[in-house]
């Protein structure tokens, strides 16, 4: 009898054994982490170098990557402690930077990652691009340890850069100009992907337009503004659908109060 | 210079904020996950809060700065170009961003 424990248990015939398993999956998560991490990587690297900058240890841009782990909060956080700024501030503006989170509980495959220390650290980790990677129409397939995996590397490119560019700080010449394109890239080229899954015309062009509207209506809150009003829409037009046809109620046709 | 006690106070507080709006939701949708509502949802939202991310990133582009938004818009076009003849995320991100980098420090280098 194989007990459960044993990872070199005899393989089942014609099956991967846990170990090979195991590193399929750390592949596959680094596979699809691999265009995140151009993105994450030299963002890391510019954020690191102006920890040390500013005058704080190296150490610091470690810190702050690891454990706050959300790049656009951390370069304001970076602003907010240099000058010293309340505790109370600290926490209304992470709680501004980082609400669009709440919109990601909708569709993340939190429900495919196994175990409570899993669990938490997938939602520890869960930020723009790993719910970017994860989210569209093949993630809902992937292995607990291939959507951990994927949020580990994300971890190690953000906190790895930071930790580079705060160790190279001072020795570093002029930055290269123009590498922050690769975040609009990344999100353009996984919206094309996840537009293509879904072959719903009307749903892009309503996100283009509730950006859109966010920005000019709520410059400074651009974000939560364009996503709430999207979940709006998209909540207005379920609705709608409902109401007329039935189209997306597939397993229970009426009756039900959802 | 900020004190160590006063800086591992906002890294705990900016930390907790973040974490508690990434796990929280996930508690209050959890009763619901059966609903047909939130299939809807979830496969309606994806690709619509991932167009909202990228004209995000976009947000400080002003069409009155030529220097500024050519870059992106001939940038933005390689990638878009790249992937749907390729397919290839990893080809397409490394594509876009060569081409702006190029672009911002030889033409536009206003």
């Amino acid at each position: 009898m194989a007990t459960q424990h044993d990872e070199r248990a005899a393989p089942v015939p014609c099956a991967l054994t846990p170990r090979e398993e195991r590193r399929s999956d750390l592949v596959d998560a680094l596979r699809d982490s691999a265009s995140v991490g151009l993105g994450a990587f030299p963002m890391g690297v510019a954020f690191g170098v102006l920890v040390v900058h500013s005058g704080l240890e190296w150490w610091w841009a470690s810190t702050f990557s690891g454990v706050i782990f959300a790049g656009s909060l951390e370069f304001l956080f970076l602003g907010l402690v240099l000058a010293a700024a309340p505790l109370a501030s600290i926490a209304v503006t992470a709680f501004a930077v980082n609400v669009r989170h709440v919109f990601y509980a909708l569709s993340f495959p939190l429900h495919r990652v196994r175990g409570r220390l899993g669990k938490a650290y997938s939602t520890f980790a869960l930020t723009d691009e790993a719910y970017a990677v994860t989210a569209g129409g093949a993630g809902r397939t992937f292995s607990s340890r291939r959507i951990l995996g994927i949020q580990a590397f994300v971890h190690l490119y953000w906190a790895g850069g930071a930790t580079a560019g705060a160790l190279l700080g001072s020795a570093l010449p002029a930055e290269v100009r123009g590498l922050e394109f690769a975040v609009t890239a990344l999100f353009t080229v996984l919206a094309i992907d996840a537009v293509r899954a879904g072959r719903d015309v009307p749903t892009p062009v309503l996100a283009l337009g509730c950006a859109l509207a966010g920005r000019l209506a709520l410059p400074g809150q651009m974000l939560p503004a364009a996503l709430a009003l999207f979940t709006a829409c998209l909540l207005a037009r379920y609705a709608w659908t409902r109401y007329t046809r039935t189209p997306y109620a597939r397993t229970r046709r009426g009756g039900d109060h959802a | 210079m900020p004190e160590t006690g006063y800086l591992i106070a906002a890294v705990a507080t900016a930390a907790a904020v973040t974490w508690g709006l990434r796990a929280l939701p996930f508690a209050v949708l959890a009763p619901l996950r059966a609903s047909p509502l939130i299939a809807y949802l979830s496969t309606a939202m994806p690709a619509g809060v991932l167009l909202i991310l990228a004209a995000y990133t976009l947000r400080d582009i002003d069409p009155g700065v030529p220097d500024r938004a050519w870059p992106t818009v001939l940038a933005l076009a390689v990638t878009v170009s790249v992937h749907l003849w390729r397919r290839n995320g990893m080809l397409s991100v490394s594509a876009g961003t060569a081409f702006h980098v190029v672009l911002v420090s030889t033409v536009f280098t206003g």
